[in-house]
């Protein structure tokens, strides 16, 4: 309750979101632990982890597999409660799934019975104030969506169902459909993890300059160190489970960044500085790993 | 594709034919009276040339089916749509549900009787009672094997129950209602005949009783193969339905991959 108590007026000083140049939203986590199962007994995957996010901030999240990375996500987005502390989104505390979050998994889910650009347009069905006017604005949402579809290059397949789609389409789509209802907030759990190394490069590339229309704020869970230092702000490296902060980076490349931009002298610090962290502590920590959730 | 989908139905009428041909050959090789098991080209003869009394009685059954059916399709996804969206009540109600379906429905025809007095009104529930099952069975396994990740997607929308009922939970049972829908239909002539045979005096079913009564053995027979024609009908008409609406889940068949 103390917790409760603390955050609120801290969160009343942010400027609203949308304000400004950047349409994110602020995302605080206070002191955040989160246990599945039993609560005293069960997992514990996250512990006093403390992360302040700037409205329309890039943050790449990386660490050892099951270290709890994709676990902050469903924190933040409120598809799990958290077990103790706060986490905060736009100002308001986080209890249940947030309306304002656009998020894309590494498993791209798409429903299998709609069409790629129904499948896109599916946000809008769902999130206020599109649904209520969905109908009427029909072709306005078509011809966004279609855009959109156009900027990761899945130019004519919108009338595709997903099966008919591969690896590499169904993420882009997913992409599209988490960024349709202009989300301030965008949670991307390894969306190209499963891609091939040229298509991810293609796609970061893709994210970016979606990333610089709107400025929403990213959080990034991702594997993969050239990726993060490609992507993000900053770069955040968490521990083995139980996860927690271990070290916070800023990444001062100047946008907008190109693939080249991955072998300057400071990119190439950057990424052996982290490889460096992870490593230091995969060897502290227990070797034996939980599985994830 | 299209070829062979067309021997399909070339071999599924060969079939048919076949099977009667045989059988009036039998007929006329062993000479069993027509009392006993009627050829063939009797009961078609009975078929055409009764066919003015013979249509009453179809005509009844077909509209007391479809309309026993419709109101246990509809009793069916409402209970089934309960029942599958919670876990817990899922568990708890199969058992119930397992001992209402092995009563015989034969057994409650003279409940309705009673209830409802002789003639449409017990043949339509016992129709409606009889396939409510598979459809409740189906809609629920539909919608509690549902992918909790397919869920997610519009939970992390922000979306209500009923949004992911009907955006999730429904289409993703699309397929299993239609097999349900496929064994229902055939399931309510079932119940509809069975209750016009003790408490009717219009429908195939009763117009079979009177007819097995004078020993009319090709007009019994002539309303068995009605009522095998009406239920093939209706089955091809719910193929066809289903295959439009789900297709997304018979691509293997149904769709070129692109």
């Amino acid at each position: 309750m103390n917790e409760l108590a603390r955050a609120r007026p801290a969160e009343d000083d942010d400027p609203p979101a949308g304000s400004g140049s950047s349409a994110g939203a602020p995302v605080a986590l206070r002191n955040v632990a989160l246990r599945y199962g039993d609560p005293e007994t069960g997992t514990l995957a996250l512990k006093d982890t403390e992360l302040a996010i700037e409205a329309g901030e890039f943050v790449a999240i990386v660490g050892p597999s099951g270290c709890g990375k994709s676990t902050l996500m469903k924190l933040v987005s409120g598809l799990n409660p958290a077990t103790e502390g706060v986490v905060s989104v736009a100002g308001e505390i986080v209890t249940r799934p947030i309306k304002i979050v656009g998020m894309a998994f590494q498993n791209p889910t798409m429903l299998p019975w709609r069409r790629t650009i129904d499948n896109v347009l599916l946000p809008l069905k769902i999130v206020r104030p599109y649904r209520e006017n969905f109908r009427r604005d029909r072709e306005r949402n078509t011809a966004r969506a279609e855009a959109l579809l156009r900027r990761v290059g899945l130019h004519g397949f919108s009338r595709q169902f997903p099966w008919q789609l591969s690896g590499g389409m169904l993420q882009r789509a997913s992409l599209c459909r988490a960024l349709i209802h202009e989300p301030s907030l965008l949670l991307l759990d390894e969306p190209f993890g499963a891609l091939d190394a040229f298509t991810r490069e293609e796609l970061w590339g893709v994210l970016q300059s979606l990333w610089m229309d709107r400025r929403p704020t990213v959080l990034l869970v991702t594997h993969d160190l050239r990726e993060a230092v490609y992507l993000a702000d900053r770069v955040v490296v968490m521990s083995a489970r139980p996860g927690r902060i271990i070290f916070d980076r800023r990444v001062d490349l100047p946008r907008p960044r190109a693939l080249d931009d991955l072998f300057r002298d400071t990119a190439v610090q950057l990424i052996h500085d982290l490889r460096a962290r992870i490593e230091h502590f995969q060897l502290d920590e227990t070797v034996g790993e939980a599985p994830g959730p | 594709m299209n070829r062979l989908k067309n021997l399909n139905w070339l071999w599924s009428a060969l079939i048919i034919l076949g099977f009667f041909v045989f059988w009036e050959l039998m007929c006329l090789a062993t000479g069993i009276p027509d009392f006993i098991l009627p050829r063939p080209s009797e009961f078609v003869v009975v078929l055409v040339d009764q066919f003015h009394g013979i249509r009453r009685h179809g005509l009844q059954t077909l509209m007391t089916t479809t309309t026993g059916f419709a109101g246990g399709v509809l009793a069916g996804v409402i209970i089934g749509a309960i029942i599958g969206s919670s876990k817990v009540l899922y568990n708890a109600c199969y058992p119930m549900l397992v001992g209402f379906y092995s009563i015989p429905k034969v057994a409650l025809v003279p409940v309705f009787v009673v209830w409802f007095g002789i003639g449409t009104v017990p043949a339509i529930l016992t129709s409606l009672v009889i396939c409510i099952f598979p459809v409740v069975v189906n809609v629920a396994t539909g919608l509690a094997t549902t992918e909790p990740e397919l869920e997610d997607v519009l939970r992390a929308l922000g979306a209500n129950k009923l949004d992911i009922l009907w955006h999730v939970g429904l289409p993703r049972s699309l397929p299993y209602f239609f097999a349900s829908l496929k064994i229902a239909i055939t399931l309510s002539f079932v119940g509809t005949v069975v209750s016009e045979t003790v408490a009717a005096n219009l429908g195939i079913g009763s117009m079979m009783v009177l007819a097995s009564s004078d020993f009319n053995m090709p007009l019994v027979f002539a309303g068995l193969v009605l009522l095998a024609s009406m239920g093939i009908g209706l089955y091809a008409c719910f193929a066809v339905l289903e295959r439009r609406l789900t297709g997304w889940a018979q691509r293997k068949t149904e769709f070129v991959s692109g």
